[in-house]
């Protein structure tokens, strides 16, 4: 990571629709202020390849499941787990814990392979995903699976549940924070847009929504199926709080992250520019590997690819 | 004796073409799922006639009885699960209530889905429709058959919803077989004296696999195929229990609510004493596996058929 100049032009790209000048202000470039630094941001880079390397390891081995949606969802969830959010693998229904949904559920793969190696439940698991008999079902099941939150795989639940939790906390006068993860596809369920009005009613501030922006879901292009554009304004509309980032850029997340908890009286919905299928070359922004596991030679590609990206990402560090 | 494998998701996409070219208002909807539920045939011949509706199931159901009102035959497509859970209020008012001719085609129906896991495994479908007045009902059992039954959907008016599994599936019927075949007719597919098998949909092939082993056992079963499951055929099952005196019922669904439930009010309501088992998922949400494992788990493949077949009979 590092590169200050692809970094910046994200930045100014950007920051015509966030606030992102203000906080440059307040906190400097890169500045002492943020809660992190290089090394974290190495640190992180370097597990998301090891997630993503989970992934298609258990999707080769299930024989099905949805490589797509949970390779442009992984940086954003290792950074959710392995720095961000305030949760502890030993006691997962600490009352006082910050909750992450996964809404679309398909991408369940990376989700467990999280939670494994943040030690929620045994590694070895990840092995067994989709068989009978085994505790990761092809979708997230709550309690089921340690550390799982909700049930989805039916696509449109998850903001409501999010609004659920969140309103508890503020009822309760909690600390916690909520995170949600969406689909853009998933974002055409009208339950998305009801829940997204509740959580700007209640100025549920203790709330973030990610959206995985890849601009592709089932049936093609989430503009040809069904026109999304412009979600930044749809969902300032709806009265949030709205960032824009690159969502392979840890350090962008990071930062989205921190400021949307900092930010009071509206929910934050972070938009994540991710593709589809990242990480594994010939998946990326490939509509067909939605919801096709890799056969055995594009299994070995994929993985030779995250060995080469490792051991670049290992030398730099 | 191995048979041809066919789709039964595959005859629905063709069917919907050649339909397509016989009525001019017969259109069609999707919910980001035509690849899979094949409607994608028919959005390649009829773009004009296609409506990719996104990933928005209720807006569908309802848009879909708007269409209807103005003369259309939609034909709507998705999973068995959001076809009917998810949407079931605008099933109700818009289609069930509304008496509108709109057809609900589901796929991916029953456990047999498999690995995707119990949230994807719709098994409350049939009891959900069944339930509805106005709703006919089908649960087809081969490609021959959904050809069949979508053809009846689209020239018989009302509301109706018809699901089938995800899997290939043996054929049982060649098409002039099924000539005569009328809604709320069950057919017999097989003569025999012990004990009845009434199944539905992708179970008709188990019972059938079950029919030869129980053969070897000196048990001769009758195969009914309901493959409407609302109206029910009362006269059929009323001949089954005097004839047979034993009916087994099976299906790809819970056994709350589906076939099971519908023939048991039969037989209860006509005072007919018959002995009777239900067969299929016993009130639980099964879980993600491949569907020959689950099918021995859930106890639904031709073994259990045979097992639970011998147990009734010697109550
Ligand atoms: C209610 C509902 N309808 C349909 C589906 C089937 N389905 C699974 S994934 C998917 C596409 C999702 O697209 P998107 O939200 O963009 O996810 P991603 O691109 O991140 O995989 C669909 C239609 C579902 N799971 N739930
Ligand atoms: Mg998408």
């Amino acid at each position: 990571m590092g590169n200050r100049a692809d970094f910046y032009t994200n930045y100014f790209y950007i920051k015509k629709h966030s606030g992102v000048c203000f906080h440059l202000l307040i906190n400097g470039w890169g500045g002492t202020l943020k809660p992190y630094d290089e090394e974290v941001i190495k640190k992180l880079d370097i597990i998301a390849v090891k997630i993503r390397r989970h992934v298609i390891e258990m999707l080769y081995r299930a024989k099905s499941g949805h490589p797509g949606g949970s390779l442009s969802a992984v940086d954003a969830i290792v950074a959710l787990y392995f720095h961000h959010m305030n949760d502890n693998p030993k006691k997962p229904e600490d009352p006082d814990r910050d909750r992450f949904i996964l809404s679309k559920g398909h991408a369940a793969p990376t989700l467990y392979a999280v939670l494994a190696e943040c030690g929620y439940f045994d590694v070895k698991e990840l092995k067994r995903l989709r068989e009978i008999n085994s505790i990761l079902q092809g979708h997230p099941v709550s309690f089921h699976i340690p550390g799982v939150e909700a049930s989805t795989g039916s696509l449109g639940h998850g903001l409501s549940f999010a609004n659920g939790i969140a309103l508890a906390g503020k009822a309760d006068k909690k600390k916690y924070n909520v995170y949600v993860m969406l689909g853009d596809g998933e974002t055409d369920e009208g339950q998305i847009w009801e829940a997204a009005a509740v959580a700007s009613h209640y100025r549920l501030d203790n709330l973030t929504a990610l959206l995985d922006r890849n601009f592709l879901q089932i049936d093609g292009n989430t503009e040809d199926v069904l026109r999304l554009e412009s979600v930044y304004d749809r969902w300032s509309s709806f009265g949030w709080h709205v960032r824009e980032i690159d969502g392979h850029d840890i350090d962008q997340i990071l930062d989205a992250l921190q400021m949307a908890d900092d930010h009071k009286n509206q929910p934050t919905m972070i938009i994540l520019n991710t593709v589809k299928g990242k990480g594994v070359s010939f998946m990326e922004n490939n509509v067909d590997f939605h919801g096709v596991p890799p056969n055995e030679m594009e299994y070995k590609l994929a993985m030779s690819e995250f060995d080469m990206l490792l051991r670049k990402l290992e030398e730099a560090s | 004796m191995s048979k041809e494998m066919v789709n039964p998701r595959n005859a629905y996409g063709e069917t919907l073409v050649e339909l397509g070219k016989k009525h001019s208002n017969l259109v069609v909807l999707d919910a980001d799922l035509s690849k899979s539920t094949k409607t994608i045939m028919f959005a390649k011949k009829y773009p004009e006639r296609f409506f990719e509706m996104g990933i928005a199931e209720a807006n569908m159901i309802s848009a879909a009885a708007g269409l209807a009102s103005c003369g259309k035959i939609p034909f709507v497509s998705t999973f068995a699960v959001f076809a009917t859970g998810r949407v079931y209020d605008q099933i109700r008012m818009d289609v069930a209530y509304s008496n509108a001719n709109v057809k609900i085609f589901a796929t991916h129906g029953g456990i047999s889905v498999g690995k995707d896991g119990a949230s994807h495994q719709m098994i409350e479908d049939l009891a959900l429709m069944r339930v509805l007045p106005n709703m006919t009902v089908f649960a087809p059992s081969d490609a021959t058959q959904t050809k069949k039954i979508v053809q009846l959907m689209a020239e018989t008016k009302g509301p109706m919803y018809a699901r089938v599994g995800r899997a290939d599936a043996p054929l049982i019927y060649k098409t002039e077989d099924l000539k005569d075949m009328k809604i709320g007719r069950g057919l017999t597919v097989k003569d025999g004296d012990d004990i009845s098998i009434i199944a539905c949909g992708t179970m008709v092939n188990h019972v059938l696999d079950a029919r030869e082993k129980l053969l070897k056992d000196g048990i001769s079963a009758r195969i009914i195929d309901m493959h409407t499951i609302k109206p029910i055929d009362t006269d059929l099952i009323i001949k089954c229990a005097k004839e047979t005196g034993a009916i087994l019922t099976a299906e790809e669904h819970s056994v709350i609510g589906g076939l099971g439930s519908a023939v048991a009010e039969i037989l209860a309501e006509k005072g007919l004493t018959c002995r009777f088992k239900r067969l299929g998922v016993n009130d639980i949400f099964c879980e993600s596996g491949a569907p020959a494992d689950l099918f021995e788990k859930y106890k639904l493949n031709a073994k259990h058929i045979v097992k639970t077949t011998s147990a009734l009979l010697e109550q």
